[in-house]
C-alpha cells in the first residue's frame, strides 16, 4: 500500500517559515472560506459541515455537524474551542495553534456564523506560551483586517473572540471540565446528564465545544465543498486527519494523511512518514490513539487509519497519536508511566479514579523494581475491574468522566500481551530490560 | 496600597472586561499577577480576589489545582522535563537524572542562587522532538546531556533572555482593544430570533425538540 496523494487540508502552509502571519495567510487563500460562508445562510453553512461528515478530532470522534444541531434554541449561545491538548503523545493541535493561527481563527468565525454565536473563546493549553502569543497576535490582526469584530467583512455578522489560557491540568481537555476552568474554577468535570454542553454549557447556557483540528478543517470544507471532503477517506471517516507519531521511529512528527486509505504500517514504516524503527529493531506494540487507548501488536499493522476500523479492534483512534514501542521497551515500565500520569492528573472527585490510580501505580512500580508479589497481576486486574467493571472496551464507567476508566487500558493491554514479561519481573526480582 | 504594579493591574482590568462573568478572568489574571514576583504571593492572591470579586481562599483553592500557578517561590527559570511515555522511550529518565546531577538539585527543588527550579513534567505535546523540556514554558527539544548543559550555560549567561523571559511572564502579546460587539444588541437580536423560531414551530405544530436552526 502506498501513501495516497491527498490534498493537505489543515497543514497546507506548514512549508512556509512565516505560516503564522496574516500576509502569508492571505497569499494562500486565507479568509476566502469565511468570505464564502458569509454569502451563504447560517443554516447552509451548518448543512455543508454536516454533509462533510466531519468527525470531531479531539478524541471522542463525535460528528461536528450533529454536535452543532444539538444546540438548543436560546439567547446568546457560546462557542468554545478546545485547544487544551494534553493527551500524552498527542501534539497535532500544538502544531496548528503555533503554525497556522489564522486558519484556526477563520474556522472559529465560520463556526460562530453557522451557530449565530456572538462570543467565542479559544481555550489554549497554558504551557503553549508561543502558541498563546501567536494566536493573540493573529487575533489582533484579524480584528484589524475586519475578519473578527463588528460587521465582519460587511456582512452584518458580528463576533468577539477571546483567547483564554489554561494553567496546567490534563483534565481540562474534558469538555465540561474545560467549561468549569473557563468559568474560573478548578477543572472538575461536571456530572452527567446533561451529556452535552449544547444543553447546559458555559454559564449554564447552550454551548458548542469543538477541537482545534476540527475547527481548522472548516475553511477548506467551505471553500472546496463537502463533496470534496467526503471524496477523501472512507466509511464514516471522511477527509484527512493529523497523526502524531511518537516513540521508537526514525522520523517522529505530525503527518496529515487520508483516513482509511492509509494504514498503521504506512504511518510507521513509510520512508516519507515514520521511516521505520531505528536500527531496524522489531516492533513490540503500539498505542493507536493516545495513552487512554488499549495497545495493538504487530499483527494489527495493516489496520486502516479509520475511526470504525480501529474501534473494531476494541481500541480507538482517539486523539490520533500513535506511540511506537520497539522490542527494547519494558511493558511494565510503559504501563507504570502511563498509570502514574493518570494518577497525577486525576481531579480527585471520584474514589475509583483518585484511589485506584494511585494503588495501580504503586503495584506496577514495585513489580518494575523487583519487589512484586505473585498475586500482584490478579490484584492489578481486580483494581482495574473496580474502576471499569469488566475491563472491556469501551470501558464501563464508575466515575464522572472517562479519565478513570482509561487507566486500565495500558495495564490490561500489558498483561494480556506480555504476561510472561510481567511474570519474569516477579521471578527474576527486577526488570529484565535493566 | 496595591501590591500589583499599576501596569499589571491595568492589564488585569482589561482581562476582566472580556468576560460575561468576572470570575472567568481568574486564571488569566493569576497568570498576569504571577509576572510580578514570579509566583503568586499572598498579597497578589488577595488582590486577585478583590479584582475578581471572590475570597482569597477561592483564588488559592483554584490556583492550587493548576500546575502552572505557583503559590510558593520558584526560580527564575522553571525547567520542566517531560518524562511521559513518548519522551521516556527516547531517554527522558536519563535526561532527568543528568539534570539533577548538573543542577545539583532534585525534582521540585530550587538551586540556592534562585536561578533554577526543576520539575518532572507530564507530556508537553512536543513529542516529535523527544526528549523535550520547557524553560518557563518555552520549548527545547531533541535534548541529550550535552545539549542540556549548553542550554543551562546559555540561560546563565543571559544569551536566551529574548526567548525566555523570567518565570511568571507567559503571554507577551497584549490584546489590542476590548470587546467590540455590543452584548445588549446581540441579546435583543437573539431573543427576537428565538421568538420567531418558536412562533414558526408552534405554527407548524412541531415540538421543537429537533434541530434548532
Amino acid at each position: 500500500m502506498t501513501v495516497t496523494e491527498a490534498p493537505r487540508i489543515v497543514t497546507s502552509r506548514m512549508g512556509y517559515e512565516d505560516s503564522h502571519t496574516l500576509a502569508r495567510f492571505l497569499a494562500t487563500g486565507g479568509y476566502e472560506g469565511l468570505r464564502k460562508a458569509l454569502q451563504m445562510s447560517p443554516a447552509e453553512v451548518a448543512a455543508e459541515v454536516d454533509a462533510a461528515s466531519l468527525l470531531g478530532r479531539g478524541g471522542a470522534g463525535f460528528p461536528a455537524g450533529r454536535k452543532w444541531s444539538m444546540l438548543r434554541k436560546g439567547p446568546l449561545p457560546y462557542l468554545v474551542v478546545n485547544g487544551d491538548e494534553s493527551e500524552p503523545a498527542t501534539f497535532k493541535d500544538h502544531l496548528l495553534i503555533e503554525r497556522d493561527p489564522h486558519q484556526l481563527i477563520e474556522g472559529v468565525v465560520i463556526a460562530a456564523y453557522a451557530l449565530q454565536v456572538a462570543q467565542a473563546f479559544i481555550y489554549i493549553r497554558g504551557e503553549f506560551a508561543l502558541g498563546l502569543e501567536r494566536v493573540q497576535e493573529a487575533l489582533n490582526e484579524a480584528y484589524e483586517h475586519g475578519a473578527v469584530g463588528e460587521d465582519i467583512f460587511g456582512s452584518g455578522f458580528s463576533l468577539d473572540i477571546v483567547v483564554h489560557p489554561g494553567a496546567g491540568a490534563y483534565i481540562c481537555g474534558e469538555e465540561t471540565a474545560l467549561l468549569e476552568s473557563l468559568e474560573g474554577k478548578r477543572g472538575f468535570p461536571r456530572i452527567k446528564p446533561p451529556y452535552f454542553p449544547a444543553a447546559i454549557g458555559l454559564y449554564g447556557q447552550p454551548t458548542v465545544v469543538n477541537n482545534v483540528e476540527t475547527v481548522s478543517n472548516l475553511p477548506w470544507i467551505i471553500r472546496q465543498g463537502a463533496a470534496a471532503f467526503t471524496a477523501l477517506g472512507g466509511g464514516r471517516s471522511a477527509g484527512t486527519r493529523l497523526f502524531a507519531l511518537a516513540g521508537h521511529v526514525r522520523r517522529p512528527g505530525v503527518y496529515e494523511l487520508e483516513m482509511v486509505k492509509t494504514t498503521f504500517r504506512d504511518l510507521i514504516y513509510d520512508p516519507s512518514l515514520g521511516g521505520g524503527i531505528p536500527e531496524d529493531r522489531a516492533l513490540k506494540a503500539f498505542i493507536p490513539g493516545g495513552v487512554s487507548a488499549p495497545w495493538l501488536g504487530p499483527e494489527h499493522l495493516d489496520t486502516p487509519l479509520g475511526q470504525d476500523e480501529v474501534a473494531a479492534l476494541d481500541t480507538m483512534l482517539g486523539s490520533g497519536s500513535v506511540v511506537v514501542m520497539d522490542e527494547t521497551t519494558c511493558a511494565v515500565r510503559a504501563a507504570w508511566r502511563i498509570t502514574k500520569f493518570f494518577h497525577r492528573e486525576s481531579c480527585g472527585q471520584c474514589t475509583p479514579c483518585r484511589e485506584g490510580g494511585g494503588w495501580l501505580e504503586k503495584v506496577l512500580r514495585r513489580i518494575e523494581d523487583g519487589a512484586g508479589r505473585e498475586e500482584d497481576l490478579d490484584l492489578l486486574m481486580d483494581v482495574c475491574d473496580n474502576i471499569a467493571p469488566g475491563v472491556s472496551w469501551p470501558p464501563a464507567q464508575t466515575t464522572i468522566c472517562v479519565l478513570g476508566p482509561s487507566i486500565p487500558s495500558s495495564i490490561a493491554s500489558g498483561i494480556r500481551m506480555f504476561r510472561d514479561e510481567f511474570l519474569q519481573h516477579l521471578k527474576e526480582g527486577g526488570c529484565p530490560h535493566g | 496600597m496595591s501590591h500589583l504594579s499599576p501596569e499589571i493591574r491595568a492589564r488585569c482590568e482589561e482581562l476582566l472586561a472580556l468576560y460575561p462573568h468576572p470570575r472567568s478572568a481568574l486564571i488569566p489574571i493569576c497568570h498576569v499577577a504571577q509576572e510580578q514576583d514570579g509566583w503568586l504571593t499572598p498579597e497578589a492572591i488577595a488582590e486577585v480576589a478583590e479584582l475578581v470579586g471572590v475570597t482569597p481562599a477561592e483564588v488559592l483553592g483554584t490556583a492550587g489545582f493548576y500546575d502552572m500557578l505557583h503559590t510558593e517561590p520558584v526560580g527564575r527559570y522553571l525547567v520542566a522535563i517531560c518524562t511521559n511515555i513518548a519522551c521516556l522511550l527516547r531517554g527522558a529518565e536519563e535526561l532527568l537524572a543528568h539534570a539533577e546531577e548538573r543542577l545539583g538539585i532534585g525534582v521540585g527543588d530550587t538551586t540556592p542562587d534562585g536561578l533554577f527550579t526543576l520539575e518532572d513534567a507530564e507530556c508537553l505535546a512536543d513529542c516529535g522532538r523527544a526528549p523535550c523540556l520547557q524553560v518557563n514554558h518555552r520549548f527545547f527539544g531533541n535534548l541529550d546531556p550535552a545539549a542540556f548543559d549548553q542550554l543551562v550555560e546559555d540561560l546563565r549567561a543571559g544569551r536566551l533572555d529574548g526567548e525566555v523571559p523570567p518565570h511568571g511572564t507567559l503571554i507577551r502579546v497584549r490584546r489590542a482593544g476590548g470587546l467590540r460587539v455590543d452584548p445588549a444588541r446581540v441579546a435583543a437580536e437573539r431573543r427576537a430570533m428565538a421568538e420567531r423560531v418558536a412562533a414558526e414551530e408552534a405554527a407548524s405544530g412541531q415540538g421543537g425538540k429537533e434541530d434548532g436552526r
